[in-house]
């Protein structure tokens, strides 16, 4: 009887305080994603979502100050690639500085491919 | 014989020329600084964003714009009580703030007033205007990463100068020729 009533008076708090948990999640999804795409600037190497700088916490109020104010995503992103540069954002965009960047693999792989076409090709011929 | 002496001695000579060549690339990417900050655009576009916000000691609403008229130039600085640089750079901005054609305007950055009136008071007021940025929203639309940040900017807003970290004396000549020029 005892066990019982400890089991439950165990599932009713466990309950409460897991309810408790997600309330206090203080960001939306759409928040979440978007400051997983943004660099942490002071902190580099971690992005806005990891971070707890005063820098991260600021931007996650501007990112939601953003989201209310009606603006889209991408919107967001550019407006503060304006401000801060390519760098505050992890996806560089298509531009002069980052063709290279984005042509490279592109250009190892069909190098790569074609060695190992020539390579069987020869080998088969022989 | 004399065949593997030469090619012990080109073998030697190239090792040498490998490792010259590490040195100087690892030489190269090492002493280069590699902390980030934002590419400042000498362009025309660059202006500091209109914003309105509390004044540290009035508690009325700002707008910058409107302060931005009164004098030729203005230095737009952030900083925080709590903001060891911003302590070291208060000379400086005093000096800068005694200069005729310059006014000094204060970005009070994520900071508690009490604080930052202790602040003033323990190290001098360079600051003709102080506006609270209590949430770090307005610093992050200006562009501003931290504290301290300053920016040289004219009665339109246009950035002249932008100085991310505290102001050295080098500085300071800057925007003296800057003002004078």
């Amino acid at each position: 009887m005892v066990k019982k009533r400890s089991m439950i008076f165990l599932f009713l708090f466990l309950n409460f305080f897991g309810n408790c948990h997600s309330q206090t999640e203080p960001y939306s999804k759409l928040e979440n994603d978007i400051a997983k795409n943004l660099r942490c600037l002071i902190c580099q190497g971690q992005s806005i979502y990891d971070s707890n700088s005063e820098f991260a916490l600021s931007m996650r109020i501007y990112i939601k100050d953003q989201i209310d104010s009606g603006h889209s995503e991408e919107k967001i992103y550019n407006m503060l690639v304006e401000k801060y540069g390519q760098w505050i954002v992890y996806d560089p965009g298509y531009s002069k500085k980052t063709f290279l960047l984005w042509f490279i693999p592109i250009l190892f792989f069909l190098l790569g491919g074609a060695i190992i076409y020539l390579r069987i090709y020869k080998s088969k011929k022989i | 014989m004399r065949f593997l002496v030469k090619k012990k001695i080109t073998l030697s000579f190239l090792i040498l020329v490998f490792f010259v060549f590490c040195f100087l690339v690892f030489n190269k990417a090492l002493i280069k600084d590699k902390t980030y900050s934002p590419e400042f655009k000498n362009e025309k576009k660059s202006y500091l964003p209109d914003f309105s916000l509390p004044e540290l000691y009035l508690s009325d609403e700002i707008q910058l714009s409107e302060v931005v008229k009164n004098k030729e130039f203005s230095l737009v600085n952030i900083w925080a009580s709590w903001c060891l640089p911003c302590r070291e750079e208060n000379d400086l901005l005093r000096s800068l703030s005694s200069l005729s054609y310059l006014q000094v305007i204060g970005i009070n950055y994520k900071d508690r007033k009490k604080n930052s009136i202790q602040f003033l008071n323990d190290y001098g007021n360079p600051f003709k205007y102080n506006l609270v940025d209590k949430d770090g929203t307005v610093s992050i639309n200006l562009g501003a990463y931290g504290v301290p940040e300053t920016f040289l900017v004219n009665k339109n807003r246009k950035i002249l100068i932008k100085i991310i970290g505290p102001i050295n004396n080098n500085h300071v000549k800057q925007i003296k020729e800057i003002i004078n020029g």
